[in-house]
């Protein structure tokens, strides 16, 4: 057992604290090149990973950069320095710890790279940003440890990528470093291990206590949920109870715009007025600062958030978690609820509100998971290219670099370590050339190979722009919401989509206040106070969660059962009703209805592939739909089914779901689609094709920049199998796309379609009916709109009917 | 062919769907902004290295403009190339391709603020071009009458039930006509900013390009906002 040194052993002792066992691990384990704690959260995991970075530097102490501490939020890198600060100064340590984020000022970064201090606690994006500069071994030398918290977070997206990344260059710089991993519960930690680790090598997997289990179940609410919605609203009486009988309760939604409304519509209801605030990453900073401030000093009685609250910053004292509407994940849901009881060895309190029928039986399963302790998670796959595209474009910043020797870095980070020489080489050749079937820019390459063979930038100036479009997270292009009026108060931000759809006298709701539309001035909506009583537009567009595969099978495997003892009556008699009149849906198979209602045919199939796959099914349905000449007027998609309206019915359905079929509509659907734009654009900015749009640029409101739109028709129409193209396909078998999803469908149902055709419409499919987010079809219909747009508005205006040639 | 007939100058013109400005009368077809050369400037100056294919796509869609109106006229109403050294460079069968589309018509080349100087290209360099009553030159004056000009590369948002589309398009009122770009790699300046919309006067249409040109009352801000 390794002992601790004397300072930090007393002060510990004073304090009247002894280390969990999971912490003497991490200290016993402190020489493993590779190492992970999966410990729960509140369980002192961050403590964890520090101690032995203080007891090596206590023993030893010297100068330069010892530890590393890399975090997803830049919010925890802050709150980490604190909580270091006190033990450091308590115990009188020789230590010192800096942080470095996007909101460093450039003084301090300047010192931090003269001068760096023995931790460094930062964000994957800064991290690049280091490693991108010449003098990166100078900063880096002598570094020992790097510290990765919430991995399990970071491992979900492209950061996590680039960071791995990040990594295989930090081990070149320095082969002695050694890595630590610190994450939420997961299911699958080897997974995360062989992300973490520099591969091949191993890496040790330490798990601590997982703590009582969880006090979780539905909430009591005495009215039945609606049919259709989200927004959870029916039980706002039942939640203020809650909230009145605890301390301080998180009450957590999906979306923002959700929030905004629960949030407006419960201050409508608190009688008591008791204190109760909102936080979302749509909210200004000053905004979401004044409401963490207010629940570090206990003075709010809960907080109606999203997922930019599930991140491990400690918010005290929080003694009920609700979570609103279906947790689509069952992973996220038990990370939300371990953010109640914030101590170890207490068993955290979580309530549930489904939003509506089907997520009763949903919020059903995702219990039945978390007590079984099935937690979720769909793999992710080999990393992205785009990313390897960004990470050589960072190498040549740096310096020269030898292209075999990057090779076989790059395939040292887990993500990469499949990655073939001919597909490195088409990411290079992208980076060098564009990697044109026409050979056009042999003068002007990126990348120029000097005579010794390594790579560099062709123009240094290149380098301040890589830079500038450094980081793989994609914000949605906003714009910032002002009161009207000289200093007007910052409120937060809308997507410009959302933001130019609105004209003057447009109310909508933002940081809980409805505000009316003034109009736009200079890249900022402008509104005032004078709200009515009810918005008028839902606030954002923004992401939806889909529901995990392995959710989605445990609501069909619950839908098999013969009986449902444990739902309340009215869902009970529902899914009956369902199995008198139609089918209940089944794993292995695809179930189709086809009924009329209201003088259209209709057509639902019931495909539980999740909300972006069924999404994508109903376009690819509908276009096949057009083809065969049967009218179809427009979709709506949920998690669980996709609901088609047409002029004449589907009499037929199954040929269209084979594999094959699918397939092919995929692939040309992919010319015109608007999401896939959007998918090409997120690569294309990673990838370094195209620049970041930001804020101080599109202010000067040029008209050189042009959309990224004009270069994916261009690729498509000249260059078809370019690589970002090829980027592009594979990103679309997931996230927005989500055809990955679909695949699993053909592949569960394999053809095997019921298809039933009935009077009228079923228990299953009446929700559907009730549901936003209705999808006008697209293709003749978009023109058809335009046009009668262009006549409303010419009308509007006195100008009379367009005189068309 | 999808295109919106209007009068201005008294004579009869026709907005294309492809940005282009037809003038039958005359046999006269106008194109603004081509920005031939626009994606090996930028890869030249250190910039992306954007898909070389924007020239022959530029000059594929006016070869298709110039055969569907059997124009005699052309006015290339400046900003043709995204630099004078774009102009040089021009490859060999783009350079081809173009002389072919010249030949047998009489093709003016109108200076813009990227195209400046004389270009080593046949057809009339002129710094604005008067035709009949009509003036084409690059950049709008503000004041002028009877005016074509480029420059801007005007686009207008229009909101769809809950959703919005943008489309490059011609701005129109009594006095003045302003072209969408025509070049492939050009984005767009809102029909919303202070420039346009002090250029144009009150009862000004933006007439959108796409598959079908449609005339919408310009899209400006709210009056007291323009003050």
């Amino acid at each position: 057992m390794t002992a601790l040194p004397t300072p930090l052993h007393d002060w510990l002792a004073r304090r009247g604290w002894s280390l969990h066992p999971h912490q003497q691990d991490m200290l016993d384990a402190a020489r493993d090149p590779a190492c992970l704690l999966i410990a729960p959260t509140g369980g002192g995991k961050t403590l964890s990973g520090f101690l032995p970075t203080l007891a090596e530097l206590t023993e030893t102490p010297r100068t330069g950069l010892h530890t590393l501490y890399v975090s997803p939020l830049k919010a925890l890198a802050t709150d980490i320095r604190r909580n270091l600060e006190t033990p450091i100064a308590e115990a009188g340590l020789p230590i010192r710890v800096e942080d470095r984020t996007g909101d460093t000022t450039a003084t301090a970064r300047k010192r931090q790279r003269a001068d760096p201090p023995h931790i460094l606690l930062t964000t994957p994006e800064s991290l690049a940003l280091l490693l991108s500069y010449e003098d990166a071994p100078r900063i880096f030398a002598g570094l020992q440890r790097v510290v990765v918290d919430e991995i399990h977070a970071l491992a979900e997206s492209k950061r996590g990528d680039q960071l791995m990344l990040a990594l295989s260059r930090l081990q070149s710089l320095c082969p002695d470093l050694r890595r630590v991993g610190l994450s939420a519960t997961v299911e699958d930690p080897a997974a995360i291990a062989r992300f973490l680790a520099r591969h091949p090598q191993p890496c040790r997997i330490l798990t601590a206590d997982p703590g009582p289990a969880p006090d979780i179940a539905l909430l009591d609410v005495p009215a039945p949920p609606p049919w259709s919605g989200g927004g959870g609203r029916y039980a706002i009486p039942a939640v203020l109870d809650a909230v009145r009988a605890h301390r301080t309760t998180l009450i957590f939604h999906n979306t923002r715009a959700q929030a905004e409304l629960f949030f407006h519509d419960l201050w409508l209801q608190n009688a008591d007025a008791l204190p109760i605030g909102i936080h979302h990453g749509s909210l200004s900073r000053e905004q979401r600062a004044r409401v963490e401030g207010a629940m570090v000093t206990g003075d709010l009685r809960a907080i109606v958030c999203t997922g930019s609250l599930d991140l491990g910053i400690d918010w005290g004292d929080v003694d009920l978690v609700i979570q609103v509407g279906a947790p689509k994940n069952v992973k996220r849901l038990v990370q939300r609820i371990g953010r109640a009881n914030h101590r170890y060895n207490a068993p955290s309190k979580a309530r549930i509100v489904p939003a509506n029928r089907f997520e009763l039986v949903e919020c059903h399963a995702a219990l039945d998971a978390v007590r079984a302790g099935a937690l979720d998670g769909d793999p992710r796959g080999p990393g992205p290219r785009d990313v390897l595209c960004q990470h050589i474009l960072i190498a040549a910043c740096a310096g020269p670099f030898d292209a075999d020797a990057l090779y076989a870095e790059v395939t040292t980070a887990g993500p990469y370590a499949a990655l073939s020489r001919d597909a490195f080489d088409a990411c290079l050749d992208f980076c060098a050339t564009g990697g044109y079937a026409l050979r056009a820019y042999d003068r002007w390459q990126r990348l120029q190979q000097r005579p010794d063979g390594t790579w560099q930038l062709r123009d240094p100036r290149a380098a301040r722009q890589i830079r500038m479009n450094l980081g793989t997270i994609m914000d949605t292009d906003t714009l910032k919401v002002r009161l009207r009026g000289r200093g007007g108060a910052p409120l937060g931000e809308v997507e410009e989509a959302f933001a130019a759809t609105l004209t003057p006298g447009d109310t909508f709701l933002i940081g809980g206040q409805i505000v009316r539309y003034e109009g736009l001035r200079e890249l900022t909506v402008e509104v005032t106070r004078r709200g009515g009583d009810t918005p008028k537009i839902a606030t954002f567009m923004g992401t939806k969660f889909a529901t995990s595969t392995q959710l989605s099978d445990r609501i069909l495997t619950m839908m098999a059962q013969d009986d449902w003892p444990d739902l309340p009556a009215h869902t009970r008699d529902w899914l009956h009703l369902q199995r008198r009149v139609s089918r209940m849906p089944r794993a292995d198979r695809l179930l189709i209805e086809s009924f009329p209602h209201d003088g259209r045919a209709h057509t639902c199939v019931y495909g539980f592939a999740g909300r972006n796959a069924m999404q994508t099914l109903g376009l690819l349905l509908t276009q096949r739909m057009e083809d065969l000449g049967l009218g179809p007027l427009g979709f709506v998609a949920t998690d669980y089914a996709v609901l088609v309206w047409s002029v004449d019915p589907l009499t037929d359905p199954a040929p269209l779901f084979t594999g094959d079929n699918l397939r092919t509509g995929f692939e040309t659907w992919l010319a015109g689609n608007a999401v896939m734009k959007r998918t090409f654009k997120a690569s294309a900015i990673i990838a370094g094709l195209i620049d970041r749009q930001s804020p101080g640029k599109r202010k000067t409101g040029r008209q050189a920049t042009f959309s990224s739109d004009i270069l994916y028709d261009t690729l498509r129409k000249y260059d078809p199998d370019h690589l970002l193209l090829q980027i592009t396909r594979e990103e679309a078998r997931r996230g927005l796309v989500d055809f990955g999803r679909i695949e699993e469908m053909i592949a569960r149902t394999r053809g095997r379609v019921d298809h039933v055709t009935l009077p009228r419409v079923t228990p299953l499919a009446a929700p559907l009916f009730l549901e936003p987010g209705r999808v006008p079809v697209q293709g003749a219909g978009a023109e058809r709109l335009l046009a009668e747009a262009a006549e409303r508005l010419l009308a509007e205006a006195g100008l009379g009917a367009p005189d068309t040639a | 062919m999808n295109s919106h007939a209007f009068t201005f100058c008294a004579e009869t013109f026709h907005a294309l769907p492809s940005g282009a400005l037809w003038w039958p009368a005359a046999g006269l077809l106008c194109v603004s902004d081509l920005h031939l050369g626009k994606a090996e400037r930028m890869a030249r100056r250190g910039g992306p290295v954007l898909p070389p294919y924007d020239t022959a796509d530029t000059l594929s869609r006016l070869d298709a403009a110039l055969a569907a109106t059997g124009a005699r006229r052309v006015v290339c109403l400046g900003d043709s190339f995204d630099d004078l050294a774009a102009g040089a460079a021009l490859a060999a069968d783009h350079r081809a391709w173009l002389l072919r589309l010249m030949a047998g018509r009489d093709w003016t080349w109108v200076e813009g603020n990227h195209d400046p100087g004389p270009l080593d290209l046949p057809g009339t360099h002129r710094a604005a071009l008067l035709a009949g009553a009509v003036t084409f030159r690059h950049m709008a004056r503000p004041g002028a009458a009877g005016e074509v000009s480029g420059h801007y590369h005007p686009k207008a948002r229009i909101a769809l039930r809950g959703a919005s589309v943008a489309r490059p398009c011609f701005l129109a009122d009594r006095c003045r006509v302003i072209l969408p770009a025509f070049g492939t790699y050009t984005g767009g300046l809102a029909t919303t900013d202070p420039a346009l919309d002090g250029l144009m006067g009150p009862e000004a249409r933006a007439i959108l390009t796409g598959r079908r040109a449609l005339a919408i009352p310009m899209p400006r801000l709210p009056a007291r906002r323009r003050a």
